[in-house]
């Protein structure tokens, strides 16, 4: 029964098991991150001086939205989603994901998805260029034609993100230890779980949004026109019923992580395991509510508006939770500091942030002066690239070790947190400044008063982008060169079924479950 | 190129001033006309010139010292907890993983914090759905680029216009100093009397747009086919500009505004200038015009709205050759039609709305005699009227 | 036993996929029936409204103001015979606006109807409109275009003017085509 992998290309593309399938996700979305981090550098070199000196406004738009859709899409779904193909079997015991031909065909979708989307830059009228909320009528009587490529590359994506989830809550459900209760599993399955479910709810209604689109393109139908009856707004309301939990489907397996990095070097167990579970329902659960808080400007009626604004000042509490509890995983434990704890404390640290201006962002007739400036831009690049990239690198920093047997540098590893650490918050710190001071988000060029914040902004972020390079040839430098371990134990702290296989991990794993007490 | 210098040597020089609320650098004042204006290095919002806006300052500061204090009090913990508990000054791991009253304390309590925010703040959001009568109502619609105001008048005409950007586009490119108003001038500005509640009517004619003035407190979408409306009463004279703030397509960030608060009798006599306009404008149009002047104003508006895209000499550029053109050198009518109505599916604007008949008459009949077209041909504003009104 | 458990799952799971797509469309409905309650966006009816006998109620005035415009590609001149009209609850009020098709070829348009403040939008009641009809206009044809309402008396107390607007969609492609 037992074999190793199948040889050459095959081996890759019938692949079956699940760490090929998660390895092949995680290149896949880390080539997603530095194309869609290209596009960020040629939209921070425009805007490095007051002026139009690179590009013109439309390929700005371009630049912002696919660098928008291919973040989102491309690079931080499919990352969290490999390390879900990869971990949650090695967590709970399982000897591969519950439908493993299901899942070789969730993966093989995605470069097929984007490859559509990224070839509509060469098309006439260019790519996609109304933003990655695509707002009607934009992006529909307004639109260039390579919109319906754009609508048939968010249908196959969906597809994938659906069928991916579909296999990870089988997995959980029915494929745990015998002794792995639902209340004993690792926080990052929950989370996992959760998110699951999350993505099963709402990309129907995200295929469905872009479906109405098209039906509005192509079969003249009048979903958001006024001029048949529609509404426009209707199409905003729709997209953030689904947003607002995607932004929740991209941060929860974020929690999941750190919730099992903080442990392993504080050396403690995790503080509040139950209130971790339930806080994390919590937050799900009000994502469904919420959405309109996207809307404030929209012209909702005033009972709208207050209640969106309270409910969204509610996420608040179980955030907080989490967050203390974090903090006090480490309060009494015997801490040490190497890359993936450094990510990890960087991510309680700049998430808090994040959330702190979140919910500025919720008080509603603030917003009035918020809503659509870089107050935004700062906002939710403290919750998705310090989320949700910090915390992936951690991931990929913390687990390297157990997939490879090699260890990485860990001196390369803290230069890597330093140079990001600092690339990040140089970039984005100021543009809370410019985003109160005045400026309006996704305009290719800008008063003069902006200028000075904005140079700085583009010098983070080149610094940033250049980080990552050194991100790269270090996990590239482990797999190759770096120092064979065979300690199943990488991580003194570190506790869980993973840990209890050899590394490098053989290509089968707990092809008998395990006895889980 | 001599600004750019000095903001890079400011940039240099002076890190301490991305600490300072604000510069008081020559420089800076020179930027700023006045205190709700943005500035250089400003870190924050202003408090406008809105009783109301005013309010929403202090909510904004409210909420953010709270968010400081709640900062100061969990990033505390968690850098003692960080350097108090490291393994290298050989402290050993507790065990302990719950404690009820902490987990219930930091559920209620920051439960009492928000519930100490949102008061306020629905409070303050009541009145920004402040029904009262307004003593000004004006129309603003969006379109793909420009803002037009229409104020609405119950005896005689409404007054409209279009407000469009005036940044020349040798600035934009850095063929030439940017001036301070960079991209946030406009042709004709939005005046308001001082004190006096002004009712904004808002919606767009193509794409979504959004109409903000910071100084206002005022930003609200205008969407196609529908209207929402926001108002403001500013208590302070002067000049507030603003932008566009949702994507709308292509020059989203080339569509400024101005709104100049005024007086009551400076409004008062600007209004009725523009009424006067308007009817010289109507009686003019009844008169003949001579080549000479169709051909110098024709010069004027062709460098202000055509020369952009079809070249200052009709070579071309973005859009069609204009220069022995089929349009120019053919048929009056498609010529009208072209310029006034625009050509669907293209760059070609329609150009009905935003120049009046002179000015259509002029640049017609100036890319028909200019660049070697020499048609010989005149138009006159009454011709524009009659095509515009469906004549032939 | 495992399989069998899977399968199960998964299509419990497929048939919630199933479900959301639908609901994504069935958000249409229940967002128009959301928009009837709350006036979001200033929504009115697109039917008549049959009126029925009430008192007039005098004692307060309504300002009603009147707009128009064009959507993009629409050329007709469109405006309202009068600007504003002071009207009293209860009372039936008539009014018209002028449109004229300046182009050579016939247009179709779609008046669309929105008011401000929305939360006023259930308490304007229009017994007749040029809007629940598309509009057709030979070249050149000018036409007066009647509108009657009413405005409710149990509009709130606070809402003193009530603000109509219609643009005029053109919609000449889709109608002439489908002759």
């Amino acid at each position: 029964m037992s074999h190793g992998p199948a040889k050459g290309l095959s081996r890759w593309f019938l692949a079956t098991n699940h760490k090929d399938i998660g390895t092949l996700y995680l290149w896949f979305s880390f080539s997603m991150f530095l194309l869609g981090g290209s596009f960020a550098m040629i939209i921070r070199a425009e805007l490095f001086q007051p002026g139009l000196q690179l590009i013109e406004p439309n390929f700005f738009n371009q630049m912002t939205t696919m660098h928008g859709l291919i973040m989102v899409f491309g690079a931080i779904m499919p990352a969290f989603v490999g390390l879900a193909n990869y971990m949650i079997p090695l967590m709970i015991g399982a000897p591969d994901m519950a439908l493993p031909r299901m899942n070789n065909f969730s993966f093989w979708l995605l470069p097929i998805a984007f490859a559509i989307l990224a070839s509509t830059l060469f098309m006439d009228g260019g790519a996609p260029n109304f933003g990655w909320t695509f707002y009607a009528p934009l992006s529909t009587t307004y639109a260039p034609p390579s919109v319906t490529y754009f609508i048939f590359g968010i249908h196959i994506m969906g597809l994938s993100s659906i069928m991916g989830s579909i296999n990870i809550i089988a997995t959980i459900m029915n494929l745990r230890a015998p002794g792995m209760t639902l209340m004993k599993m690792p926080l990052f399955v929950w989370t996992w779980l959760i998110t699951a479910f999350l993505l099963v709810a709402v990309m129907p209604v995200l295929a469905g949004a872009v479906t109405m689109m098209l039906m509005d393109i192509h079969f003249g139908t009048s979903f958001f026109s006024a001029a048949g009856g529609g509404d426009p707004v209707l199409f905003q309301h729709i997209f953030w019923f689904f947003g607002h939990p995607e932004v929740y489907i991209i941060i929860l397996p974020a929690f999941g992580v750190v919730s099992e990095i903080i442990p392993t070097f504080s050396r403690k167990p995790l503080f509040g395991y139950a209130s971790m579970v339930y806080a994390t329902a919590a937050i799900a659960f009000l994502s469904f509510i919420v959405w309109a808080h996207h809307m404030f400007t929209v012209g909702m009626p005033l009972v709208g508006e207050l209640y969106f604004m309270w409910a969204t000042m509610l996420i608040a509490i179980p955030t907080a939770a989490k967050v203390f509890n974090w903090i006090t995983t480490m309060f009494k434990g015997s801490i040490t500091f190497e890359t993936p704890m450094l990510f990890s404390i960087a991510f309680v640290f700049l998430f808090t942030i994040g959330g702190f201006t979140g919910l500025m962002l919720a008080i509603a007739p603030a917003d009035m002066q918020y809503h659509d400036t870089y107050f935004v831009v700062a906002h939710f690049h403290y919750t998705m690239v310090a989320g949700a990239i910090f915390s992936m690198s951690a991931a990929i920093y913390y687990w390297l070790p157990k997939w490879t047997g090699r260890m990485y540098n860990e001196s390369m590893g803290k230069v890597h947190f330093w140079i990001s650490f600092l690339g990040f918050n140089l970039t984005f710190f100021p543009q809370h400044f410019i985003g109160l001071a005045g400026m309006p988000r996704r305009i290719p060029d800008y008063a003069l008063q902006f200028a000075d914040f904005n140079m700085i902004s583009s010098i983070g972020a080149f610094i940033y982008g250049a980080s990552q390079l050194l991100f790269l040839y270090n996990v590239i430098a482990t797999i190759k060169y770096g120092e064979k371990t065979t300690v199943k134990k990488t991580w003194e702290g570190a506790n869980g079924l993973e840990w209890t296989q050899p590394s490098p991990l053989p290509y089968h794993t707990f092809t008998t479950p395990p006895e889980f007490k | 190129m001599h600004l750019k210098g000095k903001r890079l040597k400011k940039l240099i020089s002076s890190p301490m001033a991305l600490f300072a609320l604000s510069s008081t650098s020559a420089l800076a004042e020179n930027l700023v006309e006045n205190s709700a204006q943005a500035e250089r290095w400003q870190m924050n919002l202003k408090p406008g010139v809105t009783e109301l806006g005013q309010e929403i300052y202090d909510i904004h500061m409210l909420v953010f010292w709270i968010c400081c204090v709640a900062a100061v009090f969990v990033f505390g913990y968690m850098f003692y907890a960080m350097f108090a508990y490291r393994k290298s000054k050989g402290h050993e791991p507790a065990n302990f993983h719950e404690h009820a009253v902490a987990e219930i304390s930091w559920t209620i309590i920051p439960a009492i914090i928000l519930l100490g925010m949102a008061w306020p703040a629905s409070m303050t959001m009541i009145k920004v759905y402040d029904t009262t009568e307004s003593d000004l109502d004006i129309l603003v619609t969006g379109y793909q680029w420009k803002w037009k105001y229409e104020y609405i008048l119950e005896h005689g005409e409404n007054v409209a216009f279009f407000s469009n950007l005036t940044t020349p586009s040798q600035q934009i490119h850095g063929e030439e100093a940017k001036n301070n108003n960079y991209l946030l001038e406009v042709d004709n500005p939005m005046y308001l009397p001082v004190n006096k509640k002004a009712r904004f009517l808002i919606t767009a004619n193509d794409v979504i747009h959004a109409w903000w003035v910071p100084a206002l407190s005022v930003k609200k979408d205008a969407i196609p086919g529908f209207i929402n409306e926001i108002s403001a009463k500013p208590f302070k004279t002067g000049t507030y500009r603003g932008q566009c703030a949702e994507l709308c397509g292509k020059d989203h960030g080339f569509m400024p505004i101005v709104v100049k608060v005024v007086e009551q009798d400076e409004f008062d006599s600007w209004l009725s200038e523009k009424q006067t306009q308007a009817a010289e404008l109507a009686e003019l149009m009844q008169q003949e015009m001579s080549m000479d002047e169709l051909l110098a104003q024709g010069e004027k508006t062709y460098a202000g709205k055509c020369a952009a895209c079809h070249g200052s000499n009709g070579e071309g550029g973005v859009g069609a050759v204009i220069k022995g053109s089929k349009v120019a050198t053919g048929a009056l009518s498609w010529h009208l039609d072209v310029v006034v109505n625009g050509v669907a599916g293209t760059m070609m604007q329609a150009f009905g709305a935003q120049l009046n008949a002179i000015e259509l008459a002029a640049v017609i009949t100036y890319q028909r005699n200019a660049f070697g077209n020499n048609m010989g041909d005149k138009v006159q504003p009454i011709d524009v009227h009659n095509f515009k009104q469906g004549g032939k | 036993m495992a399989d069998q458990a899977t399968s199960t799952l998964v299509k419990k799971l497929m048939l919630a996929v199933v479900a959301m797509f639908g609901f994504g469309f069935a958000l249409v409905p229940i967002y128009d029936v959301f928009c009837d309650l709350t006036g979001l966006n200033g929504k009115t009816s697109g039917s008549a409204y049959q009126a029925v006998d009430v008192v007039v109620d005098t004692s307060r005035t309504i300002t009603v103001q009147f707009l128009a415009s064009n959507n993009d590609k629409m050329n007709w001149a469109f405006k309202p015979a009068k600007t504003i009209l002071r009207v009293h609850p209860g009372q039936a009020v008539n009014t018209h606006f002028f449109a004229k098709n300046p182009r050579d070829y016939t247009m179709v348009a779609q008046a669309i109807p929105s008011i401000s403040p929305g939360r006023a939008a259930e308490f304007f009641h229009k017994t007749e409109c040029f809007c629940f009809n598309k509009q057709t206009l030979l070249a050149g044809e000018s036409i007066e275009m009647p509108l009657q309402f009413i405005v409710d008396q149990d509009l709130p107390k606070d809402v003193k003017t009530i603000t109509l607007s219609y643009t005029l969609f053109d919609v000449s492609e889709k109608s002439l085509a489908s002759r």
